[in-house]
């Protein structure tokens, strides 16, 4: 049941919306290095800092591999941290972002999508956190900038009853430097949905320990005479939290609707999929833009619904199955490529069928990489290029196709 | 739920061209908050995506809709295009995929139709520059004609009233610059001049 609240609307852009989701989350330690697109939602945070309006530590680090080493300590004594980057900040804190998983913090990282070099380009696509998608992290994107400040809120809520860190991804530019409406909580609300961050280990000098020592192979018996975990059983231990992660996200989701009126008890976002034959998916802001053109194509009679991929790890397999079963062609457009392979979303898309009773065709196409304009129209005309291709073949092609002058 | 489909949406599609530093984003992102305090339920304000720099051709889009937005893409065809530096006129860019209901605003001390453009739209100058110049509108030596511009774009085109833009300016411009801004759009709306 939606709750009635009144809606406190202003016009911002997508780093103003995460700024003020991480102060209103109360986080404790932000460290940040700044990189473009995400360059203005670390100047806020430092300015909510400097000003007094968010008592929390501004670690000004030398890189983003340093960030996210502070934001790993800052955890495990006991704080709540945030950061953010973007393309080559994120690639450079990946040894880090392995080590935040396996320490089992729950770090939010707001990954600022976009394209990684060479050559060099500023502007938006998704290979930076697609890049990233194996170091244990949660991942969910937005569509919007409302989704960016809701989804920062209940990343915390998510990652501190799971102990996994949440990478919260939205494209640079297309929602990073767009301002559009946007519901701003109060701060009590937010109170009242985040309860305090209650850490699995505090590391204290007044009661030294060790934490995350070499772990062999096996388990063994440690100096306190249990029995620990060998290196294996703890990897086992993290996939096994980000399998039982659907349910967590799923119940912030729902719990956070009670709290703000707004409904995020799905996985993905879902338009038109009852009576589609042919569901086009995407992530991201793209799963906009694709509502436009399964409107246009609507409209010329093709029954076409949408599938917006909000979590992307842990990857709904049962639910997007649950989703497609009535679906002939799925076209799936990625904003990132596997080299040699395809889109990632495409590989977890086919994974997830497979095996199923569903043998719907699959069409792949990369967009909009390096900031190349998606529009509506060419949604719809890769999507009857994927219509008129199953007169040839069912047969799902090798390779997916590309949107671009070659 | 029934879907509303976005094609009964469409939204009214502005681009802003300027010079680096003349303000043409914080111009685009003032009429979007102005239309969302006017009832427009989908707003969007967004700059060229890229790098900007002092001096250089910028350009900006602003979307205004009566519900919210979907499209993401950048502005293809434009209803309204406002210019701010009106030697940036000699660029195709500026005028493509103006339709011919369309409406070009100018800041130009010609009237539209010495401006001499080829486009069947309509067409709406003003000397916003010597406004400002007067006014002491200038920063670093660059005369800021951003909100000028407002006040000949509210003339032509009617997408909001003086007193909803005067309240934007307010809730966004410091104390000591309001009444300068304000004061540089209300003559600019005055002295427009219109070419339908």
């Amino acid at each position: 049941m939606a709750i009635q609240r009144k809606a406190n609307i202003h016009i911002l852009d997508g780093n103003q919306a995460a700024a003020i989701a991480a102060m209103m989350s109360r986080v404790q330690v932000i460290a940040a290095y700044p990189i473009t697109p995400q360059t203005p939602l670390t100047e806020q945070l430092s300015q909510y800092v400097e000003e007094g309006e968010l008592q929390a530590e501004y670690v000004a680090v030398e890189s983003e591999h340093s960030a996210m080493a502070v934001c790993t300590s800052a955890s495990l004594v006991g704080a709540r941290t945030f950061t953010a980057t973007s393309s080559h900040g994120l690639a450079y804190m990946h040894e880090m972002l392995h080590w935040a998983a396996g320490a089992r913090l729950p770090i939010v990282l707001a990954c600022v999508n976009r394209a990684i070099g060479a050559p060099w380009n500023v502007l938006n696509d998704q290979q930076d956190s697609i890049s990233q998608r194996d170091t244990g992290w949660i991942q969910i994107y937005c569509r919007n900038n409302q989704e960016i400040l809701d989804t920062i809120i209940q990343a915390y809520r998510i990652a501190e009853q799971v102990f996994v860190p949440v990478m919260v991804c939205y494209d640079g530019y297309i929602l990073s430097h767009t301002e559009m409406p946007v519901d701003v909580p109060t701060q009590e609300e937010v109170d009242k949905y985040l309860p305090h961050y209650k850490p699995h280990t505090v590391l204290d000098p007044a009661k030294p320990k060790n934490y995350n020592l070499v772990t062999l192979a096996n388990p063994r018996v440690g100096v306190d005479g249990k029995l620990c975990h060998g290196y294996m059983e703890l990897r086992y231990l993290l996939q096994e939290a980000l399998q039982n992660s659907k349910e967590v996200i799923v119940k912030a989701g729902k719990e956070f609707n009670q709290v703000f009126g707004r409904d995020y008890a799905n996985v993905f976002w879902e338009d038109r999929n009852e009576d589609a034959e042919i569901t086009i998916v995407a992530m991201g802001s793209l799963a906009m833009e694709a509502i436009v053109a399964a409107d246009m194509l609507r409209e010329q009679g093709i029954k076409v619904g949408v599938l917006g991929l909000r979590v992307f790890r842990p990857f709904p397999k049962s639910e997007v199955v649950q989703a497609l079963r009535k679906s002939k062609l799925i076209v799936v457009f990625d904003k990132n490529i596997s080299y040699g392979s395809e889109g990632a979303t495409c590989s977890e898309i086919k994974s997830a069928l497979y095996g199923t009773y569903i043998n719907a065709a699959v069409r792949n196409f990369i967009v909009g990489l390096g900031g190349r304009d998606v529009k509506a129209r060419e949604l719809v005309e890769a999507t009857k290029k994927a219509i008129a291709s199953l007169k040839e073949t069912v047969v799902n092609p090798d390779y997916p196709e590309w949107i671009c002058e070659i | 739920m029934a879907h509303k489909s976005s094609l009964n949406n469409r939204p009214l599609e502005i681009r802003w061209h300027g010079r680096g530093g003349q303000g043409a984003i914080t111009a685009a992102k003032i009429i979007a908050a102005a239309a969302y305090a006017k009832g427009y339920r989908g707003v969007t304000a967004a700059p060229s995506f890229g790098a900007e720099r002092r001096g250089a051709p910028v350009s900006a889009s602003t979307r205004i809709a009566s519900e919210p937005i979907m499209v993401v893409s950048q502005v293809e065809n434009p209803d309204i295009v406002v210019v701010l530096d009106h030697t940036l006129l000699s660029y195709p860019d500026v005028t493509q995929g103006l339709g011919k209901n369309g409406w070009m605003i100018v800041n130009s001390p010609l009237s539209p139709k010495e401006l001499g453009i080829k486009c069947e739209c309509n067409i709406a100058t003003a000397d916003a520059t010597k406004v400002c110049e007067k006014l002491g509108l200038v920063v670093a030596g660059l005369v800021i004609v951003n909100t000028a511009i407002l006040g000949a774009l509210v003339r032509a085109t009617k997408i909001v009233d003086l007193p909803t833009l005067e309240a934007i300016i307010r809730e966004r411009f410091s104390t000591n610059t309001v009444d300068i801004n304000l004061a540089a759009v209300n003559k600019t709306y005055e002295i427009t001049r219109l070419a339908k």
